[in-house]
């Protein structure tokens, strides 16, 4: 047998950097490239339209039955197909965690500023507010804790539905399980799992942090009820 | 419009070969499959969870269990998991590949059971106790008809998990749909990846309407409020 | 008859809710628990039908503790109506109101026909029984609660704050069919509420229970209004309780004035009073006929002798310029005129009574 298989913090410390596309570092860089931006395109087309649907009521129907069927579609078969369109490129899995994210999160801005007692909106009415700042000064922060918590959902799932990609090569992280599924061998599985179990913890703290700093006063009420 | 022609090309290509369409790594066969191991996975997904979701909700205790295990499922990467099982376990069987399949479709279903018990209305809880029905009754006959909504949501989520898991699980040797995909992806034969992902489209959206006809049967029109006030 | 002997409930936490409670509500009869928020008044009515378990003491139903009959059994036996009806939203109203039934193994038919029955008894259109919660009004809502408690035919109602919910007007009509339906069931109702007019409306006897779960005072609505036992009833039942009061004495002894009325069209009448009543050839009144304004006809505001009480008199009096009441019968034909003098003696006497 000479040498036994390498202990898991060898195999890390063998692997971490080699400059090589494989490496951990360089399949984390790309994991992150390709669940951040996913995320930010889905929240900065979200908010314009789930604005839309509350604004003309008509519209949210047709669009929630279409996310709704956007969020049924399989990711792999989704990939596969985009393939011939943008190749094996970082956009073929950036392009539909986009259309994901936006099936979780335009109906989270429908229902958020939905959540906007009415008796307040009026009121910012009869203050004289214009709609734009009554838009950004009351009603977007009310509805925040629910976008947020949308959000939560959006990021942790985007971060490890990414590693699916590796079935294209496109995987981030994944690709650690492809590598380990072909020379059969643990440790990179075991790698891979931790890292996007623990940046998707990450990302949710985060999440939660910044819905504490924007949204004061959600946590003051529950410290009042308790 | 270049890609879109090679893209109505592979589809004919695929569709058209007879060969695709008997034996067993035929449609008929790999759509079966595909069918047996979702369904397989999903049941056993709802034995466990619809029960724990049942009991948690209606005893209020073990809340911690259904958080816990909604955000570590969405958490883990199912690739991951799959390929961690069939290393540990060896594929000798499905059943390396069915335990993760079953383990990451129990949350939607437990989370979505759990709540769907946990809000219903205290005075209907109470109502329900107070004209005499025991324990049992009123979980079986005020409790889960009236969460039933929620209930089958958590079931369509798990759903939708499991094809596009059952799809994936086709790298690590199980037979469905994706050795279509994985197959065809891995000898290039762009016809077959192309074909057997329309396919798994529309099985996946096939499921949904499934899905949304049994909501339709089974939940009552005074939950669901379809009917219009007269 | 309903006992509570010595009932207090103590929590985990030390709170008493319910303290060293002895009431009775007899049977037949509308028996109102009312106080402030926290005076265990619901708690009370939840021990009855072991919805809560007594600490102490005992609860008795015809002389037999609740505490020794399994608790689904003893709830089949007792209707419970509460604040937002509890209708089961997934069963047509017709299966809401034959659940009970249902429950003691009635077969279908007949559980239905018996919630048809009394779908119509507490005034609902037979209509709305295919018909889904969601679909009827708050009013509607709660008659049909208060025709599921009634459908296996309990001896004894509980209602915790039944016709809270809903507005005002709705709340009355609600008030007067209960006050119906109890003259034709003679059911033991035990009755929770925080509202002192509707206990004083609605209760044989009126329980005030205060902060803390202790009896204030138990006696029937006149007594109540009369003799408050100390000040905290006195405060609760608010400041115009000598008016409130009125609402028990009987017109049966106001005195009427039978010459003050002149037909329509007519003139003249008994010269020299200040005002006259003109009515219709069937005796229905017109209006008041003053003798500096004699083409003119002022308001009038009438009372049934004999059914309606002194308040009824007292603001029919009230309604008018001439200060008297015009007594009518049922069928509204007047019977005669109450004056300041006389409506003045009868007060003298319910003051002193």
């Amino acid at each position: 047998m000479g040498d036994g298989p390498p202990s898991i913090w060898e195999w890390i410390g063998r692997n971490w950097d080699t400059g090589r596309v494989d490496s951990i570092k360089s399949l984390l860089t790309d994991h992150l490239t390709m669940s951040f931006v996913p995320i930010l395109l889905a929240l900065l087309v979200a908010l314009p339209l789930g604005l839309a649907c509350v604004r003309w009521r008509w519209l949210y129907q047709p669009t929630s039955g279409l996310m709704n069927v956007v969020y049924a579609l399989p990711s792999l078969p989704v990939f596969m197909l985009l393939i011939s369109v943008t190749g094996l490129s970082q956009a073929t899995v950036i392009i539909p965690l986009t259309f994901y994210g936006m099936a979780v999160l335009i109906p989270a801005v429908v229902d958020g500023l939905n959540s906007v007692p009415d008796h307040v909106r009026q009121s910012a009415v009869a203050m004289g507010f214009t709609p734009l700042r009554r838009l950004l000064l009351v009603e977007l922060p009310i509805a925040a804790p629910v976008v947020l918590a949308g959000l939560r959902v959006v990021a942790v799932s985007s971060i490890s539905l990414v590693s699916v990609g590796a079935l294209i090569g496109q995987g981030g992280l994944g690709g650690l399980f492809t590598r380990a599924y072909q020379n059969p061998f643990l440790p990179p599985v075991i790698v891979g799992i931790v890292l996007i179990v623990a940046l998707a913890l990450i990302a949710d703290g985060l999440l939660v942090l910044a819905q504490r700093l924007l949204t004061p006063w959600v946590r003051a009420r529950k410290g009042a009820a308790a | 419009m270049n890609w879109l022609l090679s893209f109505f090309g592979w589809l004919g290509e695929f569709f058209g070969d007879a060969d695709n369409w008997t034996g067993s790594g035929g449609i008929p066969a790999r759509l079966l499959e595909h069918l047996q191991f979702s369904a397989l996975a999903l049941v056993l997904a709802m034995l466990i969870a619809v029960p724990l979701g049942l009991l948690i909700g209606h005893t209020g205790r073990g809340e911690v269990i259904v958080v816990v295990s909604a955000n570590l499922a969405r958490a883990l990467p199912t690739l991951g998991l799959l390929v961690m099982f069939v290393l540990l376990l060896g594929a000798s069987s499905i059943w390396p590949v069915i335990i993760p399949l079953v383990l990451l479709s129990v949350p939607p279903i437990l989370v979505n059971t759990f709540e769907g018990i946990r809000g219903v209305d205290p005075e209907l809880r109470d109502a329900a106790y107070g004209m005499g029905l025991r324990g049992g009754q009123v979980l079986g006959r005020v409790l889960v008809p009236v969460a039933l909504p929620l209930i089958l949501l958590g079931c369509r989520l798990s759903a939708i998990q499991v094809v596009a898991t059952t799809t994936v699980a086709a790298y690590t040797g199980l037979g469905g749909l994706g050795r279509y995909v994985i197959d065809g992806y891995a000898t290039k034969d762009y016809a077959s990846v192309v074909g057997g992902s329309v396919l798994i489209v529309l099985f996946a959206l096939v499921v949904q309407v499934l899905f949304a006809l049994l909501q339709r049967v089974t939940v009552s029109p005074g939950v669901s409020r379809r009917l219009k006030v007269r | 008859m309903i006992t509570f002997e010595s009932v207090t409930k103590r929590y985990p936490d030390g709170t008493v809710a319910v303290d060293r409670l002895s009431l009775e509500a007899p049977t037949g009869e509308i028996t109102v628990l009312v106080g402030p928020s926290g005076c265990g008044k619901t708690t009370s009515l939840r021990m009855i039908n072991r919805m809560i378990d007594a600490t102490e003491g005992r609860i008795l139903l015809d002389g037999e503790p609740v505490q020794g009959i399994d608790p689904p059994t003893l709830r089949r036996g007792i209707g419970y109506v509460i604040q937002q009806a509890g209708l089961f939203p997934h069963r047509k109203i017709v299966d809401n109101v034959a659940t009970v039934p249902y429950l003691l193994g009635w077969d279908r038919k007949k559980a239905r026909g018996r919630a048809m029955e009394l779908l119509e008894r507490v005034g609902l259109d037979p209509a709305l029984a295919r018909r889904y919660p969601f679909q009827l009004s708050g009013g509607q809502q709660q008659r049909v609660g208060v025709a599921r408690a009634l459908a296996a035919d309990p001896p004894v109602l509980l209602m915790d704050e039944p016709f809270s919910a809903v507005d005002p007007i709705v709340r009355t009509n609600l008030q007067d069919e209960l006050l119906r339906l109890q003259s034709e069931l003679n059911k033991t109702i035990v009755f929770v509420t925080h509202d002192i007019d509707e206990a004083i409306k609605l209760g044989d006897r009126v329980a005030v229970l205060r902060v803390g779960g202790t009896l204030a005072q138990v006696a029937d609505p006149k007594t109540l209004l009369s003799e408050p036992a100390d000040d905290f009833v006195r405060e609760f039942l608010g400041h115009d309780r000598g008016i409130r009061r009125l609402q028990f004495v009987s017109t049966e002894a106001l005195r009427l004035r039978t010459d003050l009325t002149v037909p329509e069209g007519g003139a003249g009448g008994a010269s020299g009073e200040p005002w006259l009543l003109v009515v219709t050839g069937d005796g229905r009144p017109v209006g008041w006929r003053s003798g500096e304004r004699p083409g003119e006809l002022e308001p009038y505001g009438t009372f049934v002798h004999g059914r309606d009480s002194m308040r009824t008199a007292l603001d029919a009096a009230l309604l008018s310029p001439s200060g008297c009441a015009v007594a009518v019968d049922e069928e509204g034909r007047v019977v005669g005129v109450a004056t300041r003098r006389a409506l003045d003696e009868a007060l003298a006497e319910a003051a002193d009574g």
